[in-house]
């Protein structure tokens, strides 16, 4: 049937199963291919996207479960200044080898720095814990994450204060 | 011998399958490279006069009227930051800025692209692996850009008839200051291509102390990053041609099984589903039964609702327990001889130490992130592929052969992978050729349409091309002094190369072959069991067996004979000078004298070290550990030094190391494993990957080198599991000889 979907603040259709999975709708439905498929069981993170705000691995949503909720993909980081910054710093620092994971690493990093602009190690590892990376660029993506959150306003460090 | 252009293009490469290179053969060829393999360049000038690509001097190098330069790299980017380097080469020689420059993956074609490092030995392949692109395109690449800065150079100087010695160039801009002109590489594009290409001889390299870029961080971004952050980089997953099928295939769940009978009659209820073919399977692919659909969810879809009865290969390996219990069989009794110096004591001299190991290493995944996947399109006579492709030569002729085509109808686009750690670079073709016999089998029924095979992360885990397990059988003696006296090393394993047991596999004893220790008695065996189970190299081949049994046994050596595993190594690598600076920096950088500060709680903190050279790379590592009052244990920092010759970017040469440090701490953990004929792991689950937690802290430092590169993309990983192996014995005094470990260790 056609769903109709609200993805980086468009409006699309899409006329699939109900149980197809968002990532391939977002993929072969829609040409969106920065969502990636890697383990279709929610065990690797490639497929992180955003529902609402909240990371969900695509991968395990059927498209009737996203209803009119509000997805965001890697193709719409850039729609926000915080993902902005991701992307820069994910670039500055050099942060991607073979790259097929760092769609859903980037997505996961948005949702944690927005939890917690000022994130602990111990917050990166549960915030990132999702998201596997086979060149393990995980040391980088730590430094990256810390980096943007430096660059963020200090007022935000109250409101993650407020969170925690 | 020279490696002269004529002779690539009469040597036909033929597939992989004799491949089998001594580390001997590969220093010996890698000193003959001389500059002539690209330098001759493939294209008839004439007819490039009036390309459209604008300056074409050779097949490296192209500079468009715009004064862009487009670099041509024939190696694959799955990750290793290969792009990256071959752009620094050529903007180093070409004087022009990372952003005055695009990299394009070169299409397959031997004759321009063969891989300079394997064709000075004989083995003339395009091809991505070894750690070869760096050391291959050293010469190649800068003498392309050297030549066409030349040649444009040449074309200012005609044009403003002065002469090319009073010429210089800046980011891409020629100047002559005697008379203030100046224009862009852009204006000469159109007489440069008129131009001779210039004698060999005349065509200078910078000297490695004018360098701007190569050697400096930060002097070169990735290339190849800014598509990898906005989601636009283009992998096979996500390769998308007009009419296509995608193809998800049932695999046999028992190793070797044959269809029986198969009802289809649910999947081809599946809406979407547009065929379901019976694909053959042979020596080299299982077969299976394919689904075409017009996409990939209804195709797995149709695969999973399939009904198939196999039939049961009984000839198959039934269990890893079976086959390790041969392999120890096999390694107490002799084997082939590798390498033989002195003899070996049958008694332990008075008051001396022996060490008797058996030591069990299991098949391991390769698991990149994006599984394999291959979209092939026959159109009438001629054929095309797009795939991460890692060896072009053999898929290319694999495709050819399986498809009916002649070899030159058959061409590829080489995409970015999403990893691979030396999976795509299969040596029997595997995926490749799966693709291409479903394509085979689908025109036979009519089915004209592209088609993408897209494995599912079960069909990934599950292809039987594993990192080889095997059984190392060894016994060293140390006299009353604690001197090694001896030194005998066995290695069961299957051959990458399908090699009878008679012959000896140097891939797969690599690293024992070589064993750099003074000992004055060595024994190298090999035995080939030849289980029906194909091998498949894996980022850093045989040094991820024989590092860990190579490095724990010298650092039980050491302990056995009380003394410094570090000083004991020492003493031993005399005769290597260059091993002996790589162990004394990272010893020095660990600080491998002090002592290491207990963890909180009181948790026992300890070092471990090893050294490889792998890849004409030396690698040392020390990792600090942590064990815990049950044994369990997290690795916090690991230490490395390196010496790869020249440093093109320091950037990624710190990445890579980081990259095989974490691929190995995998190796604690992961094994796939044989039950009831059955693969048991088929995704993450039971496949542990390293998170992020466990990534520890890493340092990386390079030995200052104006040498020749080597590659930096897999000696990182041989190492690490030996140094964490020592750092975990040196606190419970056993050596484990079993891998994996687990997440605890026998205290």
């Amino acid at each position: 049937m056609a769903y109709q979907l609200k993805i980086n603040g468009q409006q699309l259709q899409a006329d699939v199963d109900a149980d197809t999975p968002l990532l391939w709708v977002l993929r072969d439905t829609l040409d969106m291919k920065g969502t990636k498929f890697g383990c279709g069981m929610s065990l690797c993170g490639a497929c992180t996207v955003h529902l609402n705000g909240n990371p969900i691995r695509s991968c395990v949503t059927p498209v009737a479960a996203v209803g009119d909720g509000a997805v965001t993909t890697v193709e719409g980081i850039g729609d926000d200044e915080l993902g902005q910054r991701i992307q820069r710093t994910w670039k500055s620092l050099d942060v991607p080898q073979c790259g097929y994971c760092q769609a859903g690493q980037m997505m996961s990093a948005l949702a944690l720095l927005r939890q917690h602009p000022k994130p602990t190690d111990e917050q990166i590892d549960i915030g990132m814990g999702m998201n596997l990376c086979r060149c393990s660029t995980y040391l980088r993506i730590r430094q990256a994450i810390h980096q943007v959150a430096g660059e963020l306003a200090p007022a935000k460090e109250s409101e993650d204060a407020a969170h925690s | 011998m020279s490696i002269k252009k004529d002779h690539l293009m009469e040597t036909p490469a033929e597939g992989a399958a004799s491949f089998s290179v001594s580390r001997r053969q590969f220093l010996a060829g890698l000193g003959a490279l001389t500059l002539a393999v690209s330098f001759k360049g493939p294209v008839a000038l004439a007819a490039e006069q009036d390309s459209p690509l604008g300056f074409v001097p050779n097949a490296f190098i192209r500079v468009g009227k715009d004064g862009l330069v487009t670099v041509i790299s024939s190696y694959l980017e799955m990750g290793q930051g290969t792009f990256t380097g071959i752009a620094t080469l050529a903007a180093e020689e070409l004087d022009i800025r990372p952003d005055q420059l695009k990299v394009e993956a070169a299409p397959a074609d031997v004759k321009d692209y063969a891989n300079p490092v394997l064709a000075a030995i004989g083995f003339v392949v395009q091809g991505t692996g070894g750690s070869t692109a760096m050391r291959g395109a050293w010469d190649t690449m800068r003498k392309a850009a050297a030549s066409a800065r030349l040649m444009l150079l040449q074309a200012a100087a005609k044009t403003w008839k002065v002469d090319v010695a009073s010429l210089s160039v800046k980011d891409g801009v020629i100047s002559h200051a005697g008379s203030g002109k100046s224009a862009g590489y852009g204006d000469f594009v159109a007489l440069a291509s008129t131009l001779p290409l210039p004698d060999e001889a005349s065509v200078k390299l910078k000297d490695s102390a004018a360098f701007t870029k190569i050697g400096k961080r930060d002097s070169m971004a990735r290339v190849d990053i800014p598509a990898k952050v906005n989601g636009s980089a283009i992998y096979t997953q996500d390769i998308k041609v007009p009419g296509m099928l995608v193809a998800v295939i049932a695999h046999p769940p028992t190793l070797f099984a044959k269809v029986g009978k198969v009802d289809a009659s649910k999947a081809k209820a599946i809406a979407g589903v547009e065929a379901v073919l019976e694909i053959p399977g042979d020596d080299i692919i299982q077969g299976g039964v394919a689904v075409l659909a017009k996409n990939t969810w209804i195709a797995k879809q149709g695969r999973d609702a399939l009904e198939i009865t196999w039939v049961e290969d009984t000839k198959a390996p039934v269990s890893s327990e079976a086959l390790f219990s041969d392999f120890k069989k096999l390694g107490a009794t002799t084997g082939t001889k590798v390498v033989e110096r002195g003899t070996q004591p049958d008694a332990v001299p008075a008051g001396g130490r022996e060490i008797a190991a058996v030591f069990e290493l299991p098949y391991l995944a390769h698991a990149p992130m994006e599984p394999m996947n291959v979209l092939i399109h026959k159109d009438g006579d001629s054929c095309h592929v797009w795939n991460g492709e890692q060896w072009h030569t053999a898929d290319r002729a694999a495709v050819a052969k399986e498809l009916g085509l002649a070899l030159d109808k058959v061409s590829i686009t080489q995409l970015y992978a999403g990893g691979s750690f030396g999976r795509r670079a299969n040596p029997r073709c595997d995926y490749v050729i799966e693709g291409a016999r479903i394509v085979k089998v689908a025109q036979q029924q009519n089915i004209m349409a592209p088609i993408k095979l897209v494995w599912m992360r079960e069909d990934d885990m599950r292809a039987l091309q594993y990192r080889p397990m095997t059984v190392h059988d060894t016994r060293l003696v140390l006299d009353k002094d604690g001197n090694l006296v001896s030194w005998r090393w066995r290695v069961v394993g299957d051959s990458f190369f399908g090699l009878p047991t008679t012959k000896v596999d140097d891939n797969l004893v690599e690293g024992a072959n070589d064993l750099p220790y003074a000992v004055p008695n060595l024994l190298v065996e090999q035995h080939i069991p030849g289980t029906k189970l194909p091998v498949q190299w894996m980022r850093s081949v045989g040094h991820t067996h024989t590092g860990v049994v190579g490095e724990t046994l010298i650092d039980e050596a050491a302990r056995k004979a009380g003394k410094d595993p570090y000083q004991f190594r020492r003493a031993l690598l005399k005769e290597h000078p260059k091993m002996l600076a790589v162990l004394d920096l990272v010893a020095q950088k660990s600080g491998w004298d002090k002592p290491l500060a207990s963890g909180i709680n009181g948790d026992r903190r300890s070092r471990g070290i090893a050294i490889r050279e792998s890849f004409n790379t030396i690698v040392a590592q020390v990792a600090e550990v942590t064990l815990k009052a049950d044994g369990s244990y997290s690795v916090d920092k690991v230490y490395c030094a390196v010496d790869c010759g020249q440093v093109i970017n320091p950037g990624i040469l710190e990445s890579q190391v980081e990259g095989g440090i974490g691929f190995a701490l995998s190796f604690l953990r992961q094994e796939i494993t044989l039950d009831k004929g059955r693969i048991v792991q088929g995704n993450f689950n039971t496949y542990p990957v390293l998170r992020i937690n466990a990534m520890p802290a890493v340092e990386v430092y390079a030995v200052p080198s104006t040498e020749h590169p080597t590659g930096i993309g897999e000696p990182g990983v041989p190492p690490l599991v030996p140094a964490v192996i020592n750092a975990l014995a040196s606190l419970t005094g056993k050596y484990p000889r079993k891998l994996p470990l687990g997440n605890e260790v026998d205290l």
